[in-house]
């Protein structure tokens, strides 16, 4: 996130929420916009599947899903003609104004009507809140992000959030809500295929330089990895011959786990660390018993950049490890040199030497200032609240010229639907913490499928509880729940379930840059289970 | 009997919500929201007051486990660890380093992120390393 999750509350004036189930999958972050709408701010939700959030919305808009960058150049479109644009922030700040135009001025509201099905006057009513009502901040999810035009749809928010000034300003900003308590902290870290710590890129000869004398060592890689669904398909053509796997499950959380069965299976060695024997474990040749975030000490980031403490309340059951543990002692097996560390906070202490933005961070200070929001480069920093307050960290802010294309996989004949999955406030990603806390389970003991009533009729349904719902890549039978909340041509399926695998029926299809698959739409056909 | 509350952050979303586990007599009792954070300022969603209730179930692992052709037998950590260090060497030996991967977790600190990408970049001198951040 650019900002903050407490200058929701205090300063914000207009949201605009897409992708984003506010309510259910982050609800204390949507208190704070609750509290917003209580003292007068606008909230502007565009989704397809109606979010609890777009009951309280001033507009709520229904696009087709995966046409995000045509209505984002759409608001473009309106807010340039309408000259509500902010020229001054345009000018000092940003480049490339002129190439965006030439793109955006074709997305007239009522061509994006006819790609997205969004009435042209809403699109209109949208646009205005958004850009008379400063500071705005966009909230999204992975309902952005999960589409082979990931990277496109983030460009357009951040163009239309630059077009508006709003970004370096309190309350506004563009804000993803990141799915997992540390996923901010773990890309932080490096645990990605291209950067070391800090976001320093692998391909980088200073950054390379700069890790080998930190860690005493020659010869780093300076060729970018592979991302996790690149390492399992790897491992299917028999280029990866070993993964480890700490506290991951891809069995479940993977596009199309049929294929990710078979590739894991292939592996000559599969290591497995984790706190429940879980769907990937079974297929593991060695199984890790690790310590839950109840009994070990550490940090994680969470989504407004915010680095607090962990800490320890019990011992771990049986002989299981703390992760940090188990890798140095696997690390003086190995014979592997610099990882002699007796706690997480002498970790840490190397962390800030190495990665700038957390260069001040010290457990010393979280423990007195409760956290801190990188980048914080030393310790008298008091840390960022918002990004980008005077310039960006290239210099000026770069309009990207982005034209609308269609996802991967659209419906035809055979598999009429779209498919688009998601989460649910009760469960939690591959379901191996929340489906074993019982309140939790009773909730929402199983999977089901989000179908509109007018396509009931057309399937057939005729009362039967159960559908087969297929793509060309498996199927699985689920529990319908007809609604209105999902478009007609459209379904959803929560994805907690392994037992009904929502990814048994998605594509992994990956966006050209960020190599993030397709959830959230893929072609399908239902089918009512008869006798059911 | 001693008691105490310890501050830490909820296992679940990326909003960070700060709580309580309280813990009597070394087991944990139960969860208090805190008051003084700036993100759930004392309130909890469902998932955050069940943030513990998983921790001790039965299922959790508490052993190493070696598979031995269809099941899995308990282990040693040594015997574990030595295992693994043996066929992730023979395997680096025999392939090269991009033979091998490395999930690391959003589900694990920064600490253990840190120490995972540096063992395979430092050791085994491979980049195959990501996590679950796209999915």
């Amino acid at each position: 996130m650019t900002n903050s999750i407490p200058e929701f509350s205090q300063y914000t004036r207009c949201f605009l929420i897409t992708g984003s189930n506010t309510t259910e999958a982050h609800p204390l972050i949507a208190s704070h916009v609750m509290e917003a709408k209580e003292r007068g701010a606008k909230i502007i939700v565009i989704d397809p599947r109606e979010v609890q959030i777009g009951r309280l919305a001033d507009i709520y808009l229904r696009p087709r899903p995966g046409t995000d960058v045509a209505w984002l150049n759409g608001l473009m479109n309106v807010i340039i003609t309408e000259e509500l644009a902010d020229q001054e922030f345009i000018e000092k700040r940003t480049e490339g104004f002129e190439e965006m135009w030439e793109v955006v001025k074709e997305y007239t509201p009522e061509r994006v009507e006819e790609i997205a099905g969004i009435p042209a006057d809403d699109l209109r009513v949208a646009a205005r809140l958004y850009a008379q009502n400063k500071p705005a901040a966009i909230l999204y999810a992975m309902g952005i992000t999960q589409h082979t035009t990931g990277t496109d749809n983030v460009k357009s928010i951040a163009n239309l959030a630059m077009l508006t000034g709003n970004i370096g300003i309190p309350g506004a900003g563009v804000n993803p809500l990141r799915g997992q308590n540390n996923v901010q902290g773990a890309c932080d870290m490096g645990g990605l295929p291209n950067v070391y710590p800090g976001y320093q890129p692998v391909t980088s000869p200073e950054a390379k330089a700069k890790f080998e004398s930190a860690w005493g060592v020659e010869g780093l890689p300076e060729q970018p990895g592979l991302t996790v669904v690149e390492m399992v398909n790897a491992a299917g053509e028999g280029q990866l011959r070993a993964l480890y796997i700490m506290g991951e499950n891809p069995m479940v959380t993977d596009p199309d786990i049929h294929h990710v069965k078979e590739c894991l299976e292939k592996l000559e060695f599969l290591v497995v660390q984790d706190i429940f024997p879980t769907e990937t474990a079974q297929l593991a040749h060695v199984i890790l018993p690790s310590a839950s975030f109840a009994e070990k000490d550490g940090t994680f980031t969470s989504t407004d950049r915010r680095i607090q403490r962990v800490r320890k309340a019990v011992n771990p059951p049986g002989e299981a490890k703390a992760d940090w543990e188990i890798i140095c002692e696997l690390a003086k097996k190995l014979g592997a040199k610099g990882f002699e560390f007796s706690s997480p906070e002498e970790i840490m202490a190397e962390i800030a030497k190495v990665t700038p933005s957390y260069g001040g961070v010290t457990y010393e200070r979280l423990d007195k200032e409760g956290s801190l929001q990188w980048p914080v480069p030393s310790v008298e920093h008091p840390g960022t609240p918002y990004l980008h307050k005077e310039k960006f960290t290239r210099g000026l802010g770069r309009f990207h010229a982005i034209h609308f294309r269609e996802a991967a996989e659209l419906p035809d004949e055979e598999y009429p639907f779209i498919l688009t999955t998601g989460r649910t406030m009760f469960q939690y990603h591959a379901g191996s913490m929340s489906r074993r806390s019982p309140k939790l389970e009773q909730e929402a003991p199983e999977p089901y499928v989000e179908i509109n009533p007018s396509d009931a009729e057309k399937i057939g349904l005729n009362g039967a509880k159960k559908v087969k719902v297929s793509s060309r890549r498996g199927s699985i039978e689920v529990a319908v729940r007809l609604t209105d909340r999902i478009k007609p041509g459209v379904v959803f399926i929560p994805f907690h379930y392994a037992e009904a695998a929502a990814n048994a029926l998605t594509h992994a299809a990956l966006d050209p840059i960020a190599r993030i698959p397709e959830y959230k739409i893929c072609a399908v056909k239902v089918e009512p289970v008869r006798g059911s | 009997m001693e008691y105490k509350n310890v501050l830490t952050v909820c296992p679940y979303c990326g909003a960070g919500c700060g709580l309580y586990i309280q813990v009597l007599d070394g087991e944990i009792v139960g969860v208090l929201p805190a008051k003084e954070h700036p993100v759930s300022r004392g309130k909890l969603c469902i998932k955050g007051w069940n943030a513990t209730a998983f921790v001790n179930h039965p299922d959790r692992l508490k052993k190493p486990l070696i598979r031995e052709g269809g099941s899995f037998r308990e282990a040693s950590w040594d015997e574990a660890l030595s295992l693994i260090a043996e066929k992730l060497l023979q395997i680096r030996d025999t392939y090269g380093p991009q033979a091998i991967g490395f999930f690391s977790s959003a589900k694990c600190t920064n600490e253990e992120n840190y120490l995972l990408q540096k063992l395979a970049r430092s050791f085994f001198k491979t980049n195959n390393v990501d996590h679950c951040a796209r999915l």
